[in-house]
């Protein structure tokens, strides 16, 4: 049984570098709690700062790649494509969870406020919305061939909305720190903080890619087991 | 006339048809879009909010609930006896199909909607006056974005077990920004405010009907083609 | 009708699979004017998607099916104006009548004066007095009739039919088979797809059989079926 085997080592893949990835997390912590200085103004509550923007990231990340995946998808037609949709999507969902808990936790003492309708951390409840529904259809169907095109379909949609929500909200005003790593201009942040920030982002699309493969191998061990059934 | 365009007419007029035969849809969309209006109407404070200031969320909420509950029925009628093969049988090309669909909807929402319109300005004790070409532009324009992507949308929740709910989790997050712009540009009309105020959420709906519209006529092949 | 001489179906390797599920392995088939080709086989053998394939309603794994000589995939509308599919469902709006449905049908295929055609049609079926009626006050053979006159509506060249004897009584069985025959005799082809050999043997110049996604027999009806039949279920392991 060969096949079962490429299953078995791609989940063994993601399960080795998701490993890395929570070695690498917890070197994340240590860098943010003893090597970046404490921020002047926000104190302790800014090192939330380094788990909140880099699951931003890979939410964003996520969300991306389940629309281009499924643009291919549509046209391609091949399975492998929605099977790592799928698997981008649930992980997607995890990471908009981290996000959207990480930012009231840090915006309560900071704004004050549990919950602001800022528009990105608005932009980002509508993505985890979205993935929701996206996973919520996929379970609703029966018929591989047709959950394949049917969330395609959304996933691209979904793609294109995201600008729009992002417009219309924004336009609704908005008062989010403003970026300050991705100005034209030298970055504002110490460097200490700009390289515990970066390292926190590799450390979290490793994770990302972990948790994926991780996935992606046990939608198709699932499948096999499904085939082996209808083989019976 | 181009056959595409004759082909779309042609389903857009069956639908009409078949659903002025039974008329269930769209009579308890229109009776729920009014009861939806009183519910409002009562729930708000009456010493803290005054009607008019909740006038444009109201009624913008009320159209997408309503339009909600007719889109619902888009596909159900191709369901029964297997008819939607019947239509993909057909020399008929896939964007002419769903634009057939789209302009049945439409008719269905937009009648929908004009119904409420009175009604909501009887209830809610509104002035439309010189507002009214406004509000009505800003009607379609808002309207038509969210039909399309609700009308792809509906062709996929029939497939599912629990399509009336499976409908609005997906599109509630589609009908955001066609809402938010919609909102804003109403209360803008009815405060009678110039034309410049508004012109940028006009474009946001405007581009946003471009763009899923297109996208919607291009995709829905591969949501009716196995 | 454009003169032509091949066959009227051609399928090539036809293969549908969703990732490692195939329901229908490399099926290779042809069929010739005035042939009925019956596909036998236990439900969940690959005949539904057989059908579906053939009448453009689903895009094969891989292979190709061609429609008087021209691939499906590429001249689609040539196709299915040539296509008529005799559903187990109606393909009937019950919110429509009876009129109303075929009318639609026609403009649907572009054809000259729909609603005469559609009357015309209807009263070759013997249905002309309920053209005003919905489906849904038929009774089952008389609503067999209606879906039948809407897939001849547009004098196709092919008809492909789905287990179209299930649950009718056995004077209106007869009656389609005659139908059929008629048809037949005037250089239609047909696929009927069955799980039930005995309906359609007598009707059947070649026999196929589907047994788990696989085209395990295929050839010339001859002899009786009892003399079939025994082969018949050793093929699909019963």
């Amino acid at each position: 049984m060969t096949a079962g085997a490429a299953a078995r080592s791609i989940v063994r893949r993601g399960m080795f570098l998701t490993a890395a990835a929570l070695l690498g997390l917890a070197a994340v912590y240590l860098l943010a709690l003893q090597y970046t200085p404490v921020e002047a103004r926000q104190g302790l509550a800014q090192k939330i700062f380094y788990l909140h923007v880099p699951s931003a990231w890979s939410a964003l990340l996520a969300f991306s790649l389940v629309g281009i995946v499924s643009g291919l998808y549509l046209w391609l037609h091949d399975p492998r494509l929605d099977r790592f949709a799928a698997s981008s999507a649930e992980v997607g969902v995890a990471f908009s969870a981290v996000m959207l808990t990480t930012g009231p936790i840090w915006a309560k003492p900071i704004w004050g406020t549990w919950w602001t309708w800022d528009a990105r951390l608005t932009l980002t409840l509508f993505l985890f919305f979205l993935f929701v529904g996206y996973l919520a259809l996929r379970a609703a169907l029966q018929d591989p061939a047709e959950r394949a095109r049917f969330s395609a379909v959304v996933g691209i949609l979904g793609l294109l909305l995201v600008p729009f929500i992002h417009l219309s909200v924004y336009l609704f005003r908005t008062l989010h720190p403003q970026p300050i790593v991705l100005k034209p201009s030298a970055p504002s942040l110490p460097p200490e903080m700009l390289r515990t920030l970066l390292v926190s982002t590799l450390v979290f699309t490793l994770l990302y890619v972990g948790l994926v493969t991780m996935r992606y191998g046990l939608a198709l061990a699932e499948e096999e087991r499904e085939e082996a059934g209808d083989a019976a | 006339m181009p056959e595409s365009v004759r082909l779309a007419l042609v389903v857009a007029a069956k639908d009409i048809r078949a659903e002025l035969r039974s008329r269930t849809a769209l009579l308890s969309a229109v009776v729920f879009a009014a009861l939806v209006l009183v519910v409002f109407n009562f729930a708000r404070d009456p010493t803290a909010l005054s009607a008019t200031d909740l006038a444009p969320s109201v009624l913008w909420v009320t159209f997408a609930l309503a339009a909600m509950l007719a889109l619902n029925r888009a596909f159900t009628v191709e369901r029964e006896n297997g008819a939607l093969d019947g239509l993909l049988l057909a020399p008929i090309p896939r964007e002419a199909l769903f634009a057939g669909k789209l302009l049945a909807n439409l008719a269905f929402v937009g009648t929908v909607e004009a119904v409420t319109l009175p009604l909501f300005v009887l209830f809610f004790n509104v002035d439309l006056g010189a507002a009214l070409p406004g509000i009505v532009a800003v009607t379609v324009l808002a309207t038509v974005g969210f039909v399309a992507v609700g009308t792809i949308f509906s062709a996929m929740a029939v497939r599912t077990r629990f399509a009336e709910l499976m409908l609005p989790v997906l599109l509630l997050p589609f009908m955001v920004p066609p809402l938010i712009g919609a909102v804003q540009a109403t209360s803008r009309l009815l405060a009678g405010r110039p034309l410049s105020e508004m012109l940028g959420w006009l474009r946001l709906l405007a581009l946003y009907d471009l763009v899923f519209v297109t996208l919607c006529t291009l995709a829905f092949s591969a949501v009716v083609d196995e | 009708m454009p003169s032509y001489e091949g066959a009227l179906v051609e399928a090539h390797g036809l293969r549908r699979s969703f990732g490692r599920v195939r329901v229908l392995h490399d099926v290779n088939l042809t069929l010739a004017a005035g042939e009925a080709l019956a596909v036998a086989g236990p439900n969940g053998a690959g005949k539904s998607t057989l059908l579906r394939l053939l009448a453009g309603l689903m895009r094969p794994t891989a292979g190709e099916v061609r429609i008087l000589g021209r691939p499906l995939r590429q001249d689609a509308a040539g196709g299915r104006r040539v296509i008529g599919l005799l559903s187990h469902q109606s393909l009937l709006y019950d919110d429509l009548t009876l009129l109303e449905n075929l009318t639609f049908a026609a403009r649907l295929y572009g054809l000259l004066r729909p609603r005469e055609t559609a009357l015309a049609a209807l009263e070759h079926a013997g249905l002309g007095p309920r053209a005003g009626e919905s489906p849904r006050r038929l009774s089952r053979g008389l609503l067999q009739r209606a879906a039948i006159a809407r897939a001849l509506l547009h004098g196709p060249r092919i008809l492909l039919l789905d287990e179209p004897f299930t649950a009718l009584d056995a004077a209106a069985a007869e009656r389609l088979r005659e139908e059929l025959r008629r048809l037949l005799a005037r250089g239609l082809g047909m696929v009927i797809v069955t799980h039930h050999l005995a309906e359609v043997w007598d009707l059947a110049t070649w026999v196929s059989v589907l047994a788990e996604g696989r085209w395990v027999c295929d050839e010339p009806r001859a002899g009786a079926l009892s003399s079939f039949l025994p082969r018949y279920h050793g093929l699909i392991g019963a």
